[in-house]
Protein backbone atom coordinates (compact mmCIF):
# COMPACT_ATOMS: atom_id res chain seq x y z
CA UNK A 1 0.00 0.00 0.00
CA UNK A 2 1.36 3.24 -1.31
CA UNK A 3 1.83 6.77 0.97
CA UNK A 4 0.21 9.67 -0.75
CA UNK A 5 2.10 12.78 -0.28
CA UNK A 6 0.80 15.91 -1.23
CA UNK A 7 3.25 19.12 -1.61
CA UNK A 8 1.84 22.44 -0.79
CA UNK A 9 2.49 26.15 0.22
CA UNK A 10 -0.59 28.14 0.05
CA UNK A 11 1.57 30.69 -2.03
CA UNK A 12 2.16 30.22 -5.76
CA UNK A 13 5.30 30.37 -7.20
CA UNK A 14 7.55 29.13 -4.18
CA UNK A 15 8.43 25.66 -6.48
CA UNK A 16 5.82 23.62 -5.51
CA UNK A 17 5.71 21.56 -8.67
CA UNK A 18 9.44 21.52 -9.34
CA UNK A 19 9.72 19.89 -6.17
CA UNK A 20 6.91 17.68 -6.69
CA UNK A 21 8.58 16.65 -9.79
CA UNK A 22 12.13 16.19 -8.82
CA UNK A 23 10.98 14.46 -5.29
CA UNK A 24 9.67 12.00 -7.24
CA UNK A 25 11.78 11.71 -10.30
CA UNK A 26 14.59 11.25 -7.00
CA UNK A 27 12.21 8.60 -5.30
CA UNK A 28 12.11 6.77 -9.13
CA UNK A 29 15.92 7.00 -9.28
CA UNK A 30 16.14 5.56 -5.68
CA UNK A 31 13.75 2.32 -7.31
CA UNK A 32 10.22 3.48 -5.94
CA UNK A 33 7.65 2.98 -7.91
CA UNK A 34 5.92 6.48 -8.09
CA UNK A 35 3.19 8.22 -9.11
CA UNK A 36 3.03 11.78 -9.63
CA UNK A 37 -0.78 13.39 -9.67
CA UNK A 38 -1.26 16.75 -10.79
CA UNK A 39 -3.80 18.78 -9.09
CA UNK A 40 -3.85 21.66 -10.61
CA UNK A 41 -6.57 22.04 -12.44
CA UNK A 42 -6.76 24.43 -15.25
CA UNK A 43 -3.47 25.24 -15.09
CA UNK A 44 -1.67 22.05 -15.20
CA UNK A 45 2.15 22.23 -15.19
CA UNK A 46 3.57 19.08 -14.40
CA UNK A 47 3.45 17.55 -17.63
CA UNK A 48 5.59 20.22 -18.44
CA UNK A 49 8.47 20.03 -16.26
CA UNK A 50 9.03 16.48 -16.23
CA UNK A 51 8.78 17.05 -20.51
CA UNK A 52 5.48 14.95 -20.59
CA UNK A 53 3.08 17.52 -22.20
CA UNK A 54 2.98 15.96 -25.35
CA UNK A 55 2.18 12.67 -24.21
CA UNK A 56 -1.10 13.15 -22.96
CA UNK A 57 -4.40 11.39 -23.84
CA UNK A 58 -6.87 11.36 -21.10
CA UNK A 59 -6.49 13.77 -17.45
CA UNK A 60 -7.95 13.22 -14.01
CA UNK A 61 -11.09 14.94 -15.09
CA UNK A 62 -11.56 11.68 -17.21
CA UNK A 63 -11.46 9.57 -14.98
CA UNK A 64 -12.96 11.25 -12.43
CA UNK A 65 -16.39 11.06 -14.82
CA UNK A 66 -16.15 8.09 -15.71
CA UNK A 67 -14.33 8.57 -19.28
CA UNK A 68 -11.45 6.32 -18.54
CA UNK A 69 -10.25 4.17 -16.41
CA UNK A 70 -7.29 5.46 -14.03
CA UNK A 71 -4.97 2.99 -15.40
CA UNK A 72 -5.10 4.90 -19.48
CA UNK A 73 -5.10 8.00 -18.29
CA UNK A 74 -1.31 7.29 -16.63
CA UNK A 75 1.44 8.38 -18.38
CA UNK A 76 4.64 6.33 -18.13
CA UNK A 77 7.49 8.44 -18.05
CA UNK A 78 10.08 6.04 -19.88
CA UNK A 79 13.26 7.05 -18.85
CA UNK A 80 12.94 5.47 -15.50
CA UNK A 81 11.60 1.89 -14.60
CA UNK A 82 8.22 3.20 -12.36
CA UNK A 83 7.24 6.90 -12.93
CA UNK A 84 3.90 7.22 -14.02
CA UNK A 85 2.16 10.47 -13.71
CA UNK A 86 -1.93 11.26 -13.86
CA UNK A 87 -1.99 14.56 -15.41
CA UNK A 88 -4.70 17.76 -14.80
CA UNK A 89 -7.30 18.96 -16.74
CA UNK A 90 -6.28 21.96 -18.74
CA UNK A 91 -9.94 23.23 -19.66
CA UNK A 92 -11.92 22.94 -16.91
CA UNK A 93 -11.57 24.48 -13.27
CA UNK A 94 -10.75 23.07 -9.68
CA UNK A 95 -14.55 23.40 -9.25
CA UNK A 96 -15.21 20.02 -11.71
CA UNK A 97 -13.68 17.78 -9.29
CA UNK A 98 -14.80 17.09 -5.94
CA UNK A 99 -12.23 15.88 -2.73
CA UNK A 100 -14.62 12.91 -2.40
CA UNK A 101 -13.48 11.60 -6.19
CA UNK A 102 -9.95 12.59 -5.82
CA UNK A 103 -9.62 10.60 -2.59
CA UNK A 104 -11.32 7.85 -4.98
CA UNK A 105 -8.44 7.97 -7.45
CA UNK A 106 -5.58 8.72 -4.73
CA UNK A 107 -6.98 5.28 -2.95
CA UNK A 108 -7.07 3.36 -6.37
CA UNK A 109 -3.77 3.81 -7.24
CA UNK A 110 -2.33 3.31 -4.02
CA UNK A 111 -1.62 -0.95 -4.04
CA UNK A 112 0.52 -0.18 -7.53
CA UNK A 113 2.70 2.81 -6.07
CA UNK A 114 5.18 3.05 -3.05
CA UNK A 115 4.47 6.73 -3.26
CA UNK A 116 2.25 8.72 -4.92
CA UNK A 117 3.44 12.33 -5.16
CA UNK A 118 -0.23 15.03 -5.17
CA UNK A 119 0.65 18.26 -6.50
CA UNK A 120 -1.65 21.16 -5.10
CA UNK A 121 -2.43 24.49 -6.80
CA UNK A 122 -1.93 27.47 -4.93
CA UNK A 123 -4.36 29.29 -2.43
CA UNK A 124 -6.28 27.68 0.06
CA UNK A 125 -9.82 27.01 -2.01
CA UNK A 126 -11.54 24.20 -3.75
CA UNK A 127 -8.31 23.09 -5.51
CA UNK A 128 -6.38 22.73 -2.14
CA UNK A 129 -8.65 20.51 -0.26
CA UNK A 130 -8.87 18.81 -3.81
CA UNK A 131 -5.26 18.21 -3.46
CA UNK A 132 -5.60 16.64 0.24
CA UNK A 133 -8.18 14.83 0.42
CA UNK A 134 -6.61 11.66 -0.89
CA UNK A 135 -3.21 12.32 0.96
CA UNK A 136 -1.61 11.01 4.47
CA UNK A 137 1.09 13.38 4.65
CA UNK A 138 2.24 17.03 3.58
CA UNK A 139 4.86 18.48 2.43
CA UNK A 140 5.25 22.35 2.53
CA UNK A 141 7.72 24.17 0.55
CA UNK A 142 8.21 27.77 1.27
CA UNK A 143 10.98 30.15 0.26
CA UNK A 144 12.73 32.75 2.52
CA UNK A 145 10.26 35.47 2.36
CA UNK A 146 7.97 36.47 5.17
CA UNK A 147 4.93 36.80 2.28
CA UNK A 148 5.57 32.49 1.60
CA UNK A 149 6.45 31.70 5.84
CA UNK A 150 2.75 33.44 6.10
CA UNK A 151 1.31 31.41 4.00
CA UNK A 152 2.96 28.39 4.61
CA UNK A 153 1.68 28.71 8.64
CA UNK A 154 -1.84 29.52 7.12
CA UNK A 155 -1.55 26.53 5.11
CA UNK A 156 -0.18 24.27 8.24
CA UNK A 157 -2.80 25.83 10.66
CA UNK A 158 -5.23 23.96 7.49
CA UNK A 159 -3.43 20.75 7.13
CA UNK A 160 -3.92 20.68 11.24
CA UNK A 161 -7.57 21.11 11.08
CA UNK A 162 -7.65 18.29 8.35
CA UNK A 163 -5.72 15.59 10.64
CA UNK A 164 -2.36 15.53 9.22
CA UNK A 165 -0.57 15.47 12.02
CA UNK A 166 2.98 16.19 11.25
CA UNK A 167 3.76 18.08 7.96
CA UNK A 168 7.23 18.14 6.72
CA UNK A 169 8.88 21.30 5.69
CA UNK A 170 11.37 22.08 2.92
CA UNK A 171 13.12 25.58 2.49
CA UNK A 172 13.57 26.48 -0.98
CA UNK A 173 15.48 28.87 -3.31
CA UNK A 174 17.97 29.79 -0.15
CA UNK A 175 20.53 32.44 -1.28
CA UNK A 176 23.55 31.67 1.06
CA UNK A 177 25.02 34.90 0.42
CA UNK A 178 21.96 36.59 1.28
CA UNK A 179 21.32 34.56 4.27
CA UNK A 180 25.00 35.43 5.71
CA UNK A 181 24.50 39.16 4.80
CA UNK A 182 21.47 39.48 6.82
CA UNK A 183 18.98 40.35 3.91
CA UNK A 184 17.19 36.83 3.53
CA UNK A 185 15.09 34.66 6.89
CA UNK A 186 16.91 32.86 8.45
CA UNK A 187 16.23 29.06 8.51
CA UNK A 188 16.24 28.87 12.21
CA UNK A 189 13.82 31.69 12.13
CA UNK A 190 11.27 30.08 9.85
CA UNK A 191 11.54 26.84 11.66
CA UNK A 192 10.42 28.91 14.90
CA UNK A 193 7.92 30.13 13.42
CA UNK A 194 5.93 27.18 11.24
CA UNK A 195 7.50 25.04 14.38
CA UNK A 196 7.02 21.72 12.21
CA UNK A 197 9.82 19.43 11.06
CA UNK A 198 12.24 20.36 8.57
CA UNK A 199 12.76 17.71 5.67
CA UNK A 200 15.13 19.22 3.25
CA UNK A 201 16.31 22.95 2.56
CA UNK A 202 17.03 23.35 -1.46
CA UNK A 203 19.65 26.24 -2.52
CA UNK A 204 18.84 28.50 -5.47
CA UNK A 205 19.80 27.09 -8.34
CA UNK A 206 20.27 28.26 -12.14
CA UNK A 207 20.01 24.53 -13.45
CA UNK A 208 16.62 24.58 -11.68
CA UNK A 209 15.47 26.73 -14.40
CA UNK A 210 17.28 25.41 -17.01
CA UNK A 211 16.12 21.94 -16.27
CA UNK A 212 12.50 23.50 -15.92
CA UNK A 213 12.04 24.69 -19.60
CA UNK A 214 14.05 21.16 -21.23
CA UNK A 215 11.44 19.19 -19.12
CA UNK A 216 14.20 17.03 -17.48
CA UNK A 217 13.96 17.82 -13.59
CA UNK A 218 16.58 18.57 -12.40
CA UNK A 219 17.78 15.56 -9.77
CA UNK A 220 18.89 13.89 -13.39
CA UNK A 221 21.53 16.65 -14.02
CA UNK A 222 24.73 16.47 -11.49
CA UNK A 223 26.14 18.89 -11.43
CA UNK A 224 23.29 20.98 -9.69
CA UNK A 225 23.34 21.40 -6.19
CA UNK A 226 19.47 22.04 -6.17
CA UNK A 227 19.39 18.00 -7.02
CA UNK A 228 21.67 16.95 -4.28
CA UNK A 229 19.15 18.37 -2.20
CA UNK A 230 16.49 16.94 -3.54
CA UNK A 231 18.21 14.00 -3.35
CA UNK A 232 18.75 14.32 0.08
CA UNK A 233 15.04 15.30 1.17
CA UNK A 234 13.89 11.86 -1.01
CA UNK A 235 16.72 9.81 0.99
CA UNK A 236 15.07 11.66 4.48
CA UNK A 237 11.36 10.18 2.77
CA UNK A 238 12.57 6.94 2.50
CA UNK A 239 13.37 7.15 6.68
CA UNK A 240 17.08 7.77 6.07
CA UNK A 241 18.73 9.83 8.34
CA UNK A 242 20.85 12.20 6.33
CA UNK A 243 22.13 15.16 7.84
CA UNK A 244 21.12 18.90 6.39
CA UNK A 245 23.78 20.41 4.62
CA UNK A 246 25.45 23.28 5.14
CA UNK A 247 25.17 25.85 2.64
CA UNK A 248 28.45 26.86 2.31
CA UNK A 249 29.92 23.61 2.17
CA UNK A 250 29.97 23.95 -2.11
CA UNK A 251 32.53 26.40 -1.73
CA UNK A 252 35.50 24.21 -2.85
CA UNK A 253 38.10 22.90 -2.05
CA UNK A 254 40.68 25.70 -2.06
CA UNK A 255 38.54 27.95 0.09
CA UNK A 256 38.43 25.14 2.26
CA UNK A 257 42.00 25.21 1.98
CA UNK A 258 42.24 28.75 2.76
CA UNK A 259 40.07 28.15 5.95
CA UNK A 260 42.31 25.33 7.04
CA UNK A 261 45.26 28.37 6.98
CA UNK A 262 42.90 30.69 9.13
CA UNK A 263 42.47 33.08 5.66
CA UNK A 264 38.74 32.02 5.22
CA UNK B 1 -52.80 34.03 42.85
CA UNK B 2 -54.06 31.67 45.21
CA UNK B 3 -53.29 32.11 48.57
CA UNK B 4 -52.57 27.89 49.06
CA UNK B 5 -49.49 28.15 46.78
CA UNK B 6 -47.63 31.19 48.34
CA UNK B 7 -47.49 30.10 51.78
CA UNK B 8 -47.05 26.75 52.68
CA UNK B 9 -47.24 25.21 56.77
CA UNK B 10 -45.91 22.41 57.99
CA UNK B 11 -45.89 21.30 61.95
CA UNK B 12 -42.42 20.35 62.98
CA UNK B 13 -41.94 18.66 66.67
CA UNK B 14 -40.19 22.04 67.74
CA UNK B 15 -43.56 24.20 66.42
CA UNK B 16 -44.24 25.06 62.88
CA UNK B 17 -42.58 25.93 59.58
CA UNK B 18 -43.72 28.79 57.27
CA UNK B 19 -42.64 28.39 53.98
CA UNK B 20 -42.71 31.57 52.08
CA UNK B 21 -42.84 31.07 48.14
CA UNK B 22 -39.64 33.09 46.97
CA UNK B 23 -41.13 33.83 43.25
CA UNK B 24 -44.36 36.02 44.09
CA UNK B 25 -43.90 39.76 45.13
CA UNK B 26 -43.09 40.47 48.72
CA UNK B 27 -46.48 42.76 49.15
CA UNK B 28 -48.63 40.41 48.17
CA UNK B 29 -47.15 37.55 50.05
CA UNK B 30 -47.12 39.45 53.00
CA UNK B 31 -51.17 39.90 52.00
CA UNK B 32 -51.45 36.20 51.64
CA UNK B 33 -49.93 36.17 55.24
CA UNK B 34 -52.45 37.98 57.04
CA UNK B 35 -55.63 36.48 55.33
CA UNK B 36 -54.06 33.10 55.75
CA UNK B 37 -53.39 33.89 59.87
CA UNK B 38 -56.64 35.71 60.12
CA UNK B 39 -58.40 32.65 58.22
CA UNK B 40 -56.79 30.13 60.79
CA UNK B 41 -56.75 32.51 63.97
CA UNK B 42 -58.71 30.27 66.14
CA UNK B 43 -56.21 27.67 65.34
CA UNK B 44 -53.26 29.52 66.45
CA UNK B 45 -55.00 30.15 69.77
CA UNK B 46 -53.92 28.79 72.75
CA UNK B 47 -49.97 27.68 74.35
CA UNK B 48 -47.05 29.76 72.58
CA UNK B 49 -45.91 27.97 69.47
CA UNK B 50 -42.60 28.76 67.63
CA UNK B 51 -42.19 29.53 64.25
CA UNK B 52 -39.58 29.23 62.20
CA UNK B 53 -40.15 30.87 58.65
CA UNK B 54 -38.36 29.65 55.49
CA UNK B 55 -38.00 32.54 52.52
CA UNK B 56 -36.46 29.65 50.19
CA UNK B 57 -34.01 31.89 47.87
CA UNK B 58 -35.49 35.07 48.83
CA UNK B 59 -33.35 37.47 50.71
CA UNK B 60 -34.85 40.29 53.16
CA UNK B 61 -33.52 43.50 54.33
CA UNK B 62 -34.12 43.98 58.08
CA UNK B 63 -37.30 46.27 57.93
CA UNK B 64 -38.93 43.62 55.45
CA UNK B 65 -38.57 40.99 58.23
CA UNK B 66 -40.04 43.45 60.57
CA UNK B 67 -42.95 43.85 58.38
CA UNK B 68 -43.48 39.56 58.83
CA UNK B 69 -42.57 39.70 62.32
CA UNK B 70 -45.43 42.38 62.87
CA UNK B 71 -48.22 40.11 61.13
CA UNK B 72 -47.36 37.15 63.24
CA UNK B 73 -47.30 39.97 66.45
CA UNK B 74 -51.04 40.07 65.71
CA UNK B 75 -51.44 36.49 67.43
CA UNK B 76 -50.28 36.84 70.50
CA UNK B 77 -49.26 33.06 70.78
CA UNK B 78 -46.82 32.97 68.10
CA UNK B 79 -43.65 33.53 68.29
CA UNK B 80 -41.28 33.99 65.74
CA UNK B 81 -37.62 32.08 66.15
CA UNK B 82 -35.91 32.74 62.99
CA UNK B 83 -36.57 33.99 59.41
CA UNK B 84 -33.69 32.43 57.23
CA UNK B 85 -33.03 32.68 53.52
CA UNK B 86 -31.25 29.49 51.50
CA UNK B 87 -27.51 30.19 51.16
CA UNK B 88 -26.90 32.50 48.43
CA UNK B 89 -26.64 30.83 45.19
CA UNK B 90 -22.71 31.06 43.98
CA UNK B 91 -23.66 30.76 40.46
CA UNK B 92 -23.84 34.39 39.03
CA UNK B 93 -20.69 35.04 41.30
CA UNK B 94 -18.64 32.44 39.49
CA UNK B 95 -20.01 34.03 36.32
CA UNK B 96 -19.12 37.31 36.80
CA UNK B 97 -15.61 36.04 38.28
CA UNK B 98 -12.96 36.20 35.73
CA UNK B 99 -12.47 32.69 34.32
CA UNK B 100 -9.25 31.15 32.98
CA UNK B 101 -8.83 29.54 29.68
CA UNK B 102 -5.96 27.25 29.11
CA UNK B 103 -4.94 26.30 25.79
CA UNK B 104 -2.56 24.39 24.39
CA UNK B 105 -1.33 25.26 20.72
CA UNK B 106 0.22 27.18 18.24
CA UNK B 107 -2.13 30.33 16.74
CA UNK B 108 -1.19 30.16 13.30
CA UNK B 109 -2.09 32.71 10.50
CA UNK B 110 -5.70 32.91 10.02
CA UNK B 111 -7.15 31.92 13.25
CA UNK B 112 -8.14 33.16 16.24
CA UNK B 113 -9.34 32.12 19.77
CA UNK B 114 -11.82 34.15 21.17
CA UNK B 115 -12.49 33.67 24.72
CA UNK B 116 -14.72 35.60 27.83
CA UNK B 117 -12.34 35.69 31.13
CA UNK B 118 -8.32 35.16 30.68
CA UNK B 119 -6.31 33.10 29.04
CA UNK B 120 -3.04 31.32 29.12
CA UNK B 121 -1.79 29.96 25.74
CA UNK B 122 0.98 27.36 25.83
CA UNK B 123 2.40 28.26 22.62
CA UNK B 124 3.24 30.49 20.09
CA UNK B 125 0.78 33.48 18.54
CA UNK B 126 2.21 33.88 14.86
CA UNK B 127 1.64 36.80 12.36
CA UNK B 128 -1.67 36.74 11.30
CA UNK B 129 -2.89 35.27 14.33
CA UNK B 130 -4.90 36.69 17.06
CA UNK B 131 -6.39 36.07 20.21
CA UNK B 132 -9.24 38.10 21.75
CA UNK B 133 -10.41 38.16 25.25
CA UNK B 134 -12.68 39.95 27.81
CA UNK B 135 -9.40 39.81 30.48
CA UNK B 136 -5.72 39.33 30.62
CA UNK B 137 -3.81 37.10 27.92
CA UNK B 138 -1.01 35.58 28.73
CA UNK B 139 1.21 33.73 26.11
CA UNK B 140 4.02 31.52 27.52
CA UNK B 141 5.74 31.40 23.80
CA UNK B 142 6.53 33.65 21.38
CA UNK B 143 4.14 36.43 20.69
CA UNK B 144 4.35 37.44 16.93
CA UNK B 145 0.51 38.02 16.11
CA UNK B 146 -1.89 40.47 17.49
CA UNK B 147 -3.93 40.25 20.53
CA UNK B 148 -6.60 42.29 21.97
CA UNK B 149 -7.11 42.03 25.64
CA UNK B 150 -10.49 43.46 27.62
CA UNK B 151 -11.67 43.40 24.52
CA UNK B 152 -15.10 44.50 26.10
CA UNK B 153 -13.83 47.56 27.36
CA UNK B 154 -11.39 46.81 30.51
CA UNK B 155 -8.75 48.89 30.12
CA UNK B 156 -6.60 46.99 32.96
CA UNK B 157 -6.35 44.03 31.57
CA UNK B 158 -2.59 42.99 30.78
CA UNK B 159 -0.66 41.38 27.78
CA UNK B 160 2.24 39.09 28.42
CA UNK B 161 4.50 37.08 26.16
CA UNK B 162 7.43 35.37 26.85
CA UNK B 163 8.90 36.45 23.74
CA UNK B 164 7.24 40.25 23.12
CA UNK B 165 7.67 40.50 19.19
CA UNK B 166 3.56 41.29 17.98
CA UNK B 167 2.42 42.77 15.42
CA UNK B 168 -0.67 44.74 16.78
CA UNK B 169 -1.42 44.86 19.94
CA UNK B 170 -4.91 45.73 21.77
CA UNK B 171 -6.27 46.84 25.19
CA UNK B 172 -9.71 48.00 25.46
CA UNK B 173 -9.97 50.24 22.20
CA UNK B 174 -6.49 50.96 22.69
CA UNK B 175 -4.77 49.87 19.79
CA UNK B 176 -0.85 49.63 18.99
CA UNK B 177 1.43 48.79 16.11
CA UNK B 178 4.99 47.96 17.02
CA UNK B 179 7.88 49.07 15.91
CA UNK B 180 6.38 53.11 15.45
CA UNK B 181 5.07 53.39 18.74
CA UNK B 182 7.86 51.21 20.61
CA UNK B 183 10.08 48.31 20.10
CA UNK B 184 11.37 45.08 22.66
CA UNK B 185 14.42 42.93 21.89
CA UNK B 186 14.40 41.92 25.45
CA UNK B 187 14.63 38.76 25.86
CA UNK B 188 12.85 38.54 28.95
CA UNK B 189 9.32 37.96 30.13
CA UNK B 190 7.20 41.46 29.32
CA UNK B 191 3.62 42.38 29.43
CA UNK B 192 1.74 45.09 28.19
CA UNK B 193 -0.97 48.04 29.44
CA UNK B 194 -1.89 50.94 29.25
CA UNK B 195 -0.56 53.66 31.20
CA UNK B 196 -2.72 56.66 31.13
CA UNK B 197 -4.15 55.48 27.95
CA UNK B 198 -1.13 54.53 25.86
CA UNK B 199 0.10 50.91 25.04
CA UNK B 200 3.12 50.44 27.55
CA UNK B 201 6.28 47.48 27.76
CA UNK B 202 7.50 46.32 30.92
CA UNK B 203 9.29 43.40 32.14
CA UNK B 204 7.24 41.03 34.02
CA UNK B 205 8.95 41.91 37.66
CA UNK B 206 7.71 45.68 37.19
CA UNK B 207 4.45 44.14 37.58
CA UNK B 208 3.59 43.88 41.18
CA UNK B 209 5.18 47.27 41.28
CA UNK B 210 2.78 48.65 39.19
CA UNK B 211 -0.47 47.00 40.44
CA UNK B 212 0.69 46.29 44.01
CA UNK B 213 -1.47 43.50 44.57
CA UNK B 214 -0.93 42.00 47.75
CA UNK B 215 1.19 38.38 47.52
CA UNK B 216 0.32 36.26 50.56
CA UNK B 217 3.22 33.72 50.92
CA UNK B 218 3.25 30.38 53.35
CA UNK B 219 5.84 29.85 55.57
CA UNK B 220 8.42 32.48 57.21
Amino acid sequence: MGEAIVVTSGKGGVGKTTTSANLGTALAMMGQKVCLVDTDIGLRNLDVVMGLENRIVYDIIDVAEDRCRVGQALIKDKRFEELYMLPAAQTKDKNDISPEQVRQIIESLKPDFDYIIIDCPAGIEQGFRNAIAGASQAIIVTTPENAAVRDADRVIGLLEKNNFPSPKLIINRIRPTMVKSGEMLEIDDICQVLAIDLIGIVPDDEFVIKAANSGEPTVMNVNSRAAIAYRNIARRILGETVPLSQLDEKSGMFSKVKKFFGMG
Amino acid sequence: MASKSTITIKGIKEGLVFLLDDQVDFVHLLDDLNEKLDKHGQQFNGPIVHIFIKLGSRQLEEEDKERIRAVFRRQGNLLIQSIESDPKEEAPDLASAPTLHKIVGIVRSGQTLEYDGDLILLGDVNPGGTIRCSGNVYVMGALRGTVHAGKDGNSDAIIVASLMRPTQLRIADVISRPPDEWTSSEPWMEYAFLREGTMSIDKLTSLSRQRKEVMLFKGV
